[in-house]
């Protein structure tokens, strides 16, 4: 007994947790004593509660493990890492691990997580909607799960690409871990405490501001709306210091021959995905500060009686929540550009143009903000300079779309898993795109803005941008990770249902759209229940889909086929070393000498493998 | 190229470098944003109240403890501890009188323009989001005075003094934009 409470004990998580909470309390007993001395109400929950945040969060970390090094390294000259390595088996996954393949599952497991709670909230939602009037839920509660729903999904999104990243990227330049491991470790474990603080937001009051949290609604709020912003300022520190670190990462510790035009296009989405989260992830930080500031101080910001603008608010949310789009979608089109060619044997169509796409969309997307603002009474001069760079965005997206179906173009194409759901992504991406440009277009917007069809847009961007690339990239790398294959039919169900299931639920948005359902509103004209129905069945297939994947995960971790180290007959380096990757990747660095994507050029390698490791043929090509 | 356990001492040199550079442009791009505030929503409007020849003098208090930053910086690449020692010390009286201002100037201003004031707002936040990082910069600058790093300088590596040191001058340049912006523009 004794023993299994030290073990659980030992668990970074559960510590930190325990010592979090303790903090908390700490926290907001010292502010509520302050405040009956001070002479104000002693228990006003907003100021209160934001001091035991504070506290608790800090105390969380320190708990936790996250400091440790650091405070040794502040007192002595050579700290000791001990705690750091020699752990094993699943209990390295709850504690402070500084290695990036351990960071990178933990990201994975916590966005799959926050994706099936979100998700649920989703279908709930979807069968109140499922009938005009009254189903299951009143209006207050149905806006609650709505907005709960639309952050908690922008933060799963944001937790898997950063998990993406983390797994692959020193895997496939060559390093052994990222730049700065511990902070690499802070980064993940600024998350729990953020998932933690939005779940409870719904115990206290919730929040009914929609995922935008646009003043001065966000203003008046309930205290849930308060737990929700320094939820997702959490989630912000957390992708900043991730992107400094894959940045770093990038520009320091590739392999020997490594030039940046040969490596893998995943790395440049990385690159440029890294660029937008270091920059304009300051802009939303800022103004959920200035959020909070005028919720607890009584600051100016955005209340017209006192010279703020809401527009402020919206300017800066939208500065970096457009850019936060292509954070979202630029590693799933890596992840898109890394499988068409493995599976089309073929060489990436026009590598150099699509590496230079990918920047081009994260620099062209800084500057198209204000299309979410044409009918916000935004400065009119801005809206036709804006409508052109966005539609602008088109360009570099389309040198994607082509190289991809010009790689796969007379190609051996090999339908496993991974290719079917890389071409779902295309074709969902394309429509999302395409249905874009009238909501880019200042004219068309102004009718269709704050409607389904911009509901249907999205949604048709970010699942052919980020979750159906999730499922490619969970079928193509499984295997790497842990060394065992998901079941192919079980796999190809759960293709053929997503698919089906997606389509059924969000090609009907468009049509609600056009016909005048606007976005976020509980009730509807009985005109427009059948579309409705339809798209509530679709939300439970794609529901079930992910039923089935998470069997199949569980499933094959147990009891899957084993898989070799370069089961796909890959070139990039993550497929040269054995299955699951050693502790510390590689040994001796490779020697990279050429092109990641040569595939059925005979005899061509990416690199060379130093003797003694898993794929000594470094996945030549055939002669 | 570098692979991270055979890093040398160089490499690894370069690898901070660049990691502090990157956190530098970051953060800066959040006193952009607050910059960018004051003009949206007050555009160039001042209040005659604000007290320019206090703002003058913290702004100078600042600028000297840059330069005392500086030449500890500078001692402990020369490996000269007590020199460091004494410049960062005089740094953090520095650093501190300047927070001693920033207090006088908000009891002021309390006054004058309240935070809950179209000014206000502005005002305080600015100078709040700056005081916040000068508190860092103490604290940061502080750790370069415990054990650890003076260990690491009399082995010759001045690593965490630059790096302090460097982020100070970082705080400190932002100050340069936002003097103006809050006490000098109208």
């Amino acid at each position: 007994m004794r023993k299994a409470i030290a073990v659980v004990l030992s668990l970074g998580l559960v510590r930190g947790m325990l010592v979090g909470m303790a903090g908390a309390g700490a926290g907001m007993g010292v502010t509520v004593l302050l405040r009956a001395a001070l002479g104000l109400s002693a228990w006003n929950p907003g100021p209160v509660v934001a001091i035991g945040t504070i506290t608790g969060v800090l105390a969380y970390l320190a708990g936790l493990g996250a400091f440790s090094y650091w405070i040794r390294w502040a007192l002595v000259a050579e700290p000791s890492k001990e705690g750091e390595r020699h752990r094993y088996g699943w209990t390295r996954y709850l504690c402070v691990d500084i290695n990036h393949k351990v960071i990178g599952i933990q990201y994975m497991a916590t966005s799959i997580l926050v994706i099936m709670v979100a998700g649920a909230l989703a279908l709930i939602f979807r069968i109140e909607l499922s009938t005009p009037g009254r189903t299951i839920m009143g209006p207050g509660l149905y806006n609650r799960f709505m907005s709960l729903h639309g952050i908690s999904m922008v933060a799963a999104t944001l937790i898997g690409v950063s998990g993406l990243m983390n797994y692959l990227l020193p895997l496939m330049i060559g390093a052994r871990d990222m730049a700065f491991p511990r902070l690499n470790a802070l980064s993940y474990w600024l998350i729990p405490p953020a998932v933690v603080l939005l779940l409870t937001s719904q115990a206290a009051g919730g929040f009914d501001t929609g995922w935008t949290a646009y003043p001065p609604l966000s203003i008046k709020a309930p205290l849930g709306m308060q737990l929700m912003l320094t939820a997702f300022y959490l989630v912000g520190l957390s992708s900043i210091l991730g992107g400094i670190n894959f940045l770093t990462t990038i520009f320091k510790l590739r392999a020997p021959g490594m030039s940046f035009f040969r490596m893998p296009i995943f790395v440049w989405a990385t690159l440029a995905t890294a660029l937008l989260q270091i920059v304009f992830t300051q802009f939303i930080g800022m103004v959920l500060i200035m959020l909070l500031l005028e919720r607890l101080l009584g600051l100016g910001f955005f209340d017209p009686a006192r010279e703020g603008n809401v527009l402020l608010f919206q300017h800066f949310f939208w500065f970096y929540s457009h850019p936060a789009v292509y954070i979202f979608v630029l590693p799933g089109l890596g992840v898109i550009s890394e499988i068409v060619p493995v599976f089309s044997r073929k060489p990436l169509f026009g590598y150099k143009a699509v590496a230079i796409s990918t920047l081009g969309i994260a620099v062209g997307g800084t500057m198209v903000w204000g299309h979410h603002m044409f009918a916000a009474g935004m400065e009119p001069y801005l809206r036709i300079p804006i409508m052109m760079t966005t539609l602008l965005v088109a360009v570099p997206t389309g040198v994607k779309i082509f190289s991809w179906l010009a790689t796969m173009w007379m190609g051996k194409l090999k339908l496993d898993t991974p290719l079917l759901f890389a071409m779902t992504s295309i074709a969902v991406f394309l429509v999302g795109g395409l249905t874009g440009i009238p909501l880019a277009i200042v004219a068309t917007d102004l009718d269709l803005t704050d409607t389904y069809w911009v509901v249907g847009h999205f949604h048709h961007t970010i699942f052919g941008g980020f979750v159906f690339p999730l499922m490619a990239a969970i079928y193509y790398w499984f295997p790497k990770v842990t060394g065992k294959f998901l079941n192919e039919r079980l796999g190809k169900l759960h293709w053929g249902i997503m698919t089906v299931g997606f389509f059924t639920s969000y090609l009907p948005y468009f049509w609600l759209g056009l016909n005048g359902m606007r976005r976020r509103v509980y009730d509807y004209d009985p005109g427009l229940q059948p579309m409705h129905l339809v798209a509530t069945v679709g939300g439970f297939m794609i529901g079930l889909g992910f039923l089935l994947l998470l069997s199949n995960l569980l499933v094959s971790a147990w009891r899957g086929a084993r898989a070799p180290a370069n089961p796909w007959h890959a070139q990039t380096l993550e497929w040269q070393v054995t299955s699951p990757p050693p502790e510390d990747n590689f040994p001796l660095p490779p020697q990279v000498v050429g092109s990641p994507y040569s595939y059925g050029v005979p005899g061509s390698v990416h690199a060379l493998m130093p003797p003694g490791g898993a794929g000594e043929d470094g996945g030549k090509e055939a002669t | 190229m570098a692979v991270i356990a055979h890093t040398a001492h160089k490499d690894k040199l370069a690898i901070h470098r660049l990691g502090l550079w990157l956190f530098i442009i970051s953060d800066s791009f959040l006193f952009l944003g607050l910059l960018f505030s004051r003009f949206y929503l007050q555009g160039v409007r001042r209040p005659p109240e604000i007290n320019q020849p206090l703002g003058l003098a913290i702004s100078i208090v600042l600028i000297l403890s840059s330069l005392a930053a500086y030449r500890g910086e500078t001692a402990a690449a020369y490996g000269d501890i007590k020199r460091f020692r004494r410049n960062i010390l005089l740094t953090l009286g520095l650093g501190a009188l300047f927070l001693v201002g920033v207090g006088l100037e908000w009891s002021e201003a309390f006054r004058s323009f309240p935070p809950s004031t179209g000014y206000g707002t502005i005002f305080f936040t600015l100078t709040g989001f700056h005081a916040f990082h000068v508190v860092t910069g103490l604290l940061a600058l502080t750790v370069a005075l415990l054990p650890g790093q003076r260990a690491r300088l009399q082995e010759g590596n001045s690593w965490g003094v630059e790096a302090v040191v460097k982020y100070w001058h970082f705080v400190d340049v932002a100050w340069v934009f936002i003097f103006p912006t809050l006490y000098l523009v109208s």
